[in-house]
């Protein structure tokens, strides 16, 4: 299990390993990020990469792509070392790689985005041809024409992922992809993957779902806090001593206790409308929810059926007329964000990089993003002690890995980020809190952290509404569950009164719209 | 393609900090090439440049003088710039605040008091911030590109002023030049300092430059600034509106621009004519880039670029060269900052994207 070397599939015992990395580190103020990271990525092998948030997956597979200098430790492609090399260049040697964080131009059409970075992209309409032809091959549809300011977070991260395979990589770097692709969407993808890995192309492959990992993937290394900890073979291994190696020990339980019957009204959509911002986008229609306080409910879709507008319904970034939603029991549709975190909502939104938080401002700065109701604002001036104050608390109390609170929200790790965000929201102790894919990116001891937190919260009297594509999460925290399709949303019904089954039946877009509310109609 | 450039994997901060250095010291050295080319010594043409302006305590005052207008634009540009809000329309604006705290002095003429003075910068201010409120307003609700409209806006500023003075402002004593009557002792700017022209003003800017750093450091507005300027979507989800930050940025830059023209005619100048400013309003976006957008920075900015005005002034009385020096310098010193920029947060490559074996 802790075998130095991943087993080398046997037909390249004699052939050098696509990638190999000496003794690789980087520091960064306050981290050392990698620490003499060795590893060995045979050609055709999809290799995983495992680790906590912040144990320096990320860090590693840009040093290889050339978006990070590492101050130490050599690499070699295909047996010859590779000096300081940019992405350009990576590019040309054929690695690809989809990033963690996307690198799309909002205002810029699919097509035109995957031009920027091919060589030879200049000719739109053959690229889109090209395009067209290599989504449909490898099951991942997205439209060449498309602004990519109204995809979704599943529909962008195809466009990396197409935009990668349109370059016939030899090694190609997957920091996780399938975060927020559906399960449909994911299946299509590791088919796409292993038939690649078939062509002989080599995969590193990053993710915090373990069930993908073992079924995707023949070798594994290991990070815990930069070093290497373990070499694995995933197949042989279950999830919990996966997460053992990941962590460091036992994974924690969720507690979940009954929820009050009849909590006070927190949230109600009462025949919510609203059209798409996007041509392509899907509205809104007659959409009936309500939230009482002391419960959690969650809203379970494939994205793209109206969760974006109903996210920026529900925040305040889009404007409803006042009745279609009641926050705390009055009309609130006509409330802008501000107006409506001052009635007690709280939120974090799917994207959190430029969105939740700031990229460039500290974190310190970013507890103020939100928090500038609770007291760090006087006569007009920001109270620093407060912002830094409250900042620590989050991270603490989160176990956020960071270089302390003067650190640049980019520069933390994904998952990290996430927590912040999270913390920041839950801390500020909200009647109502939204979450959109509350664990995406976290490894899986922050994500059963992080649902413990959200139960907490609850039992503490809150209205939580969660939207997520993870059937599994929604189930283990929710009390009730309903199904958002193709604009519309299903009646709730008790997690305890429904199963995955249903759900999934749900899913594909087989329920009557809500007609009534409230955990004590529901049959 | 034979030259590239490429993203750097981490823009170096004191690089950042030292851009502007750099490219004063590549602005010098143009400078000298040009003095050789224009058939000058190029140490006695630099010196008459950059020294001999203030070598004296009436220099120095002359250049704080000059300073001022450009601080105080400066300042609120810089505000508008941290929020993404493009206004380049200052000279339009100092222009009204000229026309507007000038008009006061020659309405009140002969009926004066202590009262006229604060009246007169507040009539300025608030003709500036009226000037800067129409590209607010178009920007607000029609969506309409303030660079355009505000820039615009500055050549109708302009033209009403010489309408005004060549028109009804004109002095009636004043044999027909284009130019009003001479405010009255009460309208105008106390000295500070005797035998030097060193005005009120000077505080002014001072003041602006002081509470432009209080903003934007230390208040929530200027925090609700930055974030708009930096990333509009986390804004939107904070609940700051962008519609704030814009006009809140007009009418600072327009009121602090307003009060540098009124600053120019009750100051130095004490009466209005065709050319109450030689193009402060734009050179202050110079200083408000060197100045790296921050008050602090933009006042040394300030400093600097008043020290361009002056030595153009004194090219052209010591070595007869034609004062559009001035406007080369403020060229070449924003083409360098720019240009210097660029290469703090890229790097060139030549030649195709080559294969990064090592030997
Ligand atoms: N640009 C940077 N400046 C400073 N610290 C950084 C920077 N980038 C990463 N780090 C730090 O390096 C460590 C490793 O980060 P990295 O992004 O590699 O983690 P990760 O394993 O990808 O985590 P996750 O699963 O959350 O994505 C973290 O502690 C992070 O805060
Ligand atoms: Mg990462």
């Amino acid at each position: 299990m802790t075998d130095p070397m991943p087993p080398a599939p046997d037909s390249t015992v004699a052939a050098p390993p696509r990638l190999e990395l000496r003794g690789i580190t980087k520091r960064y103020p306050g981290v050392l990020a990698n620490e003499g990271i060795d590893l060995r990525v045979a050609p055709g092998e999809i290799h995983a990469l495992l680790g906590e948030n912040g144990a320096g997956k990320s860090t590693l597979v840009k040093i290889i792509y050339g978006v990070v200098k590492a101050d130490a430790g050599e690499m070699l492609w295909q047996g010859a070392p590779l000096g300081s090399h940019t992405p350009a260049q990576a590019r040309h040697l054929g690695i690809g790689m989809v990033f963690q964080h996307f690198n799309l131009f909002d205002t810029l059409t699919v097509a035109e985005n995957i031009a920027l970075c091919i060589e030879g992209g200049g000719d739109l309409k053959a690229l889109a041809g090209r395009i067209a032809e290599v989504s449909g091959r490898y099951g991942l549809p997205i439209d060449p024409l498309r602004h990519v300011h109204g995809l979704s977070v599943g529909e962008r991260q195809r466009v990396e992922i197409v935009r990668c395979l349109l370059q016939d990589p030899k090694l190609l770097i997957m920091d996780e992809p399938t975060s927020v692709l559906t399960p449909l969407e994911v299946e299509k993808l590791f088919e796409t993957l292993r038939r690649l890995a078939g062509e002989g192309c080599s995969i590193l492959y990053i993710s915090h779902k373990l069930d993908e990992i073992r079924a995707l993937c023949q070798s594994a290394t290991v990070l815990r806090g930069g070093r290497v900890s373990a070499d694995c073979d995933p197949r042989e291994e279950t999830p919990k001593s996966l997460a053992e190696m990941m962590i460091g020990r036992e994974l924690p339980v969720c507690r979940h206790r009954e929820p009050p019957e009849d909590g006070a009204e927190r949230l109600a959509l009462d025949g919510l409308s609203l059209a798409a911002e996007d041509p392509f986008g899907t509205d809104l229609r007659d959409i009936r929810l309500t939230v009482r306080a002391g419960e959690i409910v969650g809203i379970a879709g494939v994205a793209g059926n109206g969760q974006n507008a109903l996210l920026a319904a529900l925040s305040g970034e889009r404007r409803a007329p006042p009745g279609q939603v009641r926050l705390g029991g009055r009309p609130a549709g006509h409330l802008g964000p501000r107006a409506r975190r001052a009635r007690g909502l709280a939120f974090v939104p799917e994207e959190r990089l430029g969105r939740g938080a700031v990229p460039g401002m500290t974190l310190a700065d970013n507890a103020l993003l939100t928090g500038y109701q609770k007291g760090m604002v006087r006569h007009g001036l920001v109270r620093f002690e407060r912002t830094r104050a409250y900042a620590q608390e989050v991270v603490d109390a989160f176990k956020v890995v960071c270089g302390g609170i003067g650190a640049e929200a980019r520069s933390l790790s994904g998952g990290n980020l996430q927590k912040f965000i999270l913390g920041r929201e839950i801390l500020l102790e909200p009647a109502l809190l939204i979450l959109a894919y509350p664990t995406w990116g976290v490894d899986v001891g922050a994500a059963a952290q992080i649902r413990q937190a959200v139960i907490d919260l609850r039992d503490r009297g809150a209205g939580i509404l969660v939207v997520s594509e993870e059937l599994e999460e929604l189930f283990e925290i929710s009390d009730r569950i309903a199904v958002i399709g193709k604009g519309r949303l299903s009646p709730a019904k008790r997690t305890r009164d429904t199963g995955v089954e249903e759900v999934g039946r749900w899913m594909a877009g087989m329920f009557a719209p809500a007609l009534d509310e409230g955990p004590k109609h529901v049959a | 393609m034979w030259l590239r450039l490429e993203p750097r994997a981490q823009a170096s901060r004191r690089l950042r900090t030292a851009a502007p250095l750099i490219a004063l010291a590549l602005t010098l050295a143009s400078g000298t090439v040009l003095f050789g080319a224009l058939g000058q010594n190029p140490i006695l043409a630099l010196h008459t440049f950059f020294i001999r302006p203030i070598d004296s305590l009436y220099g120095l005052s002359e250049l704080a003088i000059k300073a001022a207008p450009l601080a105080l634009c400066a300042v609120g540009l810089a505000i508008g710039f941290r929020g993404n809000v493009w206004n380049i329309g200052a000279e339009g604006q100092l222009t009204m605040g000229a026309i507007c705290g000038g008009g006061l002095a020659l309405a009140f003429y002969g009926a004066e008091g202590p009262w006229l003075l604060p009246l007169m910068v507040l009539a300025g201010g608030l003709g500036g911030m009226a000037w800067g409120a129409i590209p607010a307003l178009l920007k607000t609700r029609f969506n309409a590109n303030e660079i355009l409209t505000s820039l615009m806006l500055s050549y109708v500023a302009i033209q009403l002023l010489g309408y005004l003075v060549h028109g009804p402002w004109r002095d009636p004593e004043g044999y027909n030049f284009p130019e009003t009557r001479l405010f009255g002792e009460q309208a105008l700017l106390p000295v500070l300092l005797e035998d030097t022209r060193l005005h009120a003003g000077v505080v002014l800017a001072l003041i602006a430059v002081g509470l432009g750093w209080l903003l934007l450091s230390r208040s929530f507005a200027g925090f609700q600034i930055k974030v708009v300027g930096q990333a509009p979507a986390a804004a939107a989800y904070a609940g700051f509106s962008r519609g704030r930050v814009v006009w809140l940025s007009f009418l600072i830059g327009g009121g602090l621009a307003g009060i540098a023209g009124l600053g120019e005619v009750a100051g130095p100048m004490g009466q209005l004519n065709p050319t109450v400013s030689p193009g402060y309003g734009f050179a202050a976006i110079i200083c408000a880039f060197l100045g790296r957008l921050h008050p602090f920075g933009v006042l040394l900015a300030s400093l600097l670029l008043a020290l361009l005005f002056l030595g153009g002034e004194s090219l052209q009385m010591h070595l007869n060269l034609p004062l559009a020096i001035t406007g080369v310098f403020q060229g070449l010193l924003l083409f360098f900052v720019l240009a210097c920029d660029v290469f703090v947060r890229y790097r060139v490559r030549f030649g195709r994207a080559a294969v990064g074996l090592a030997p």
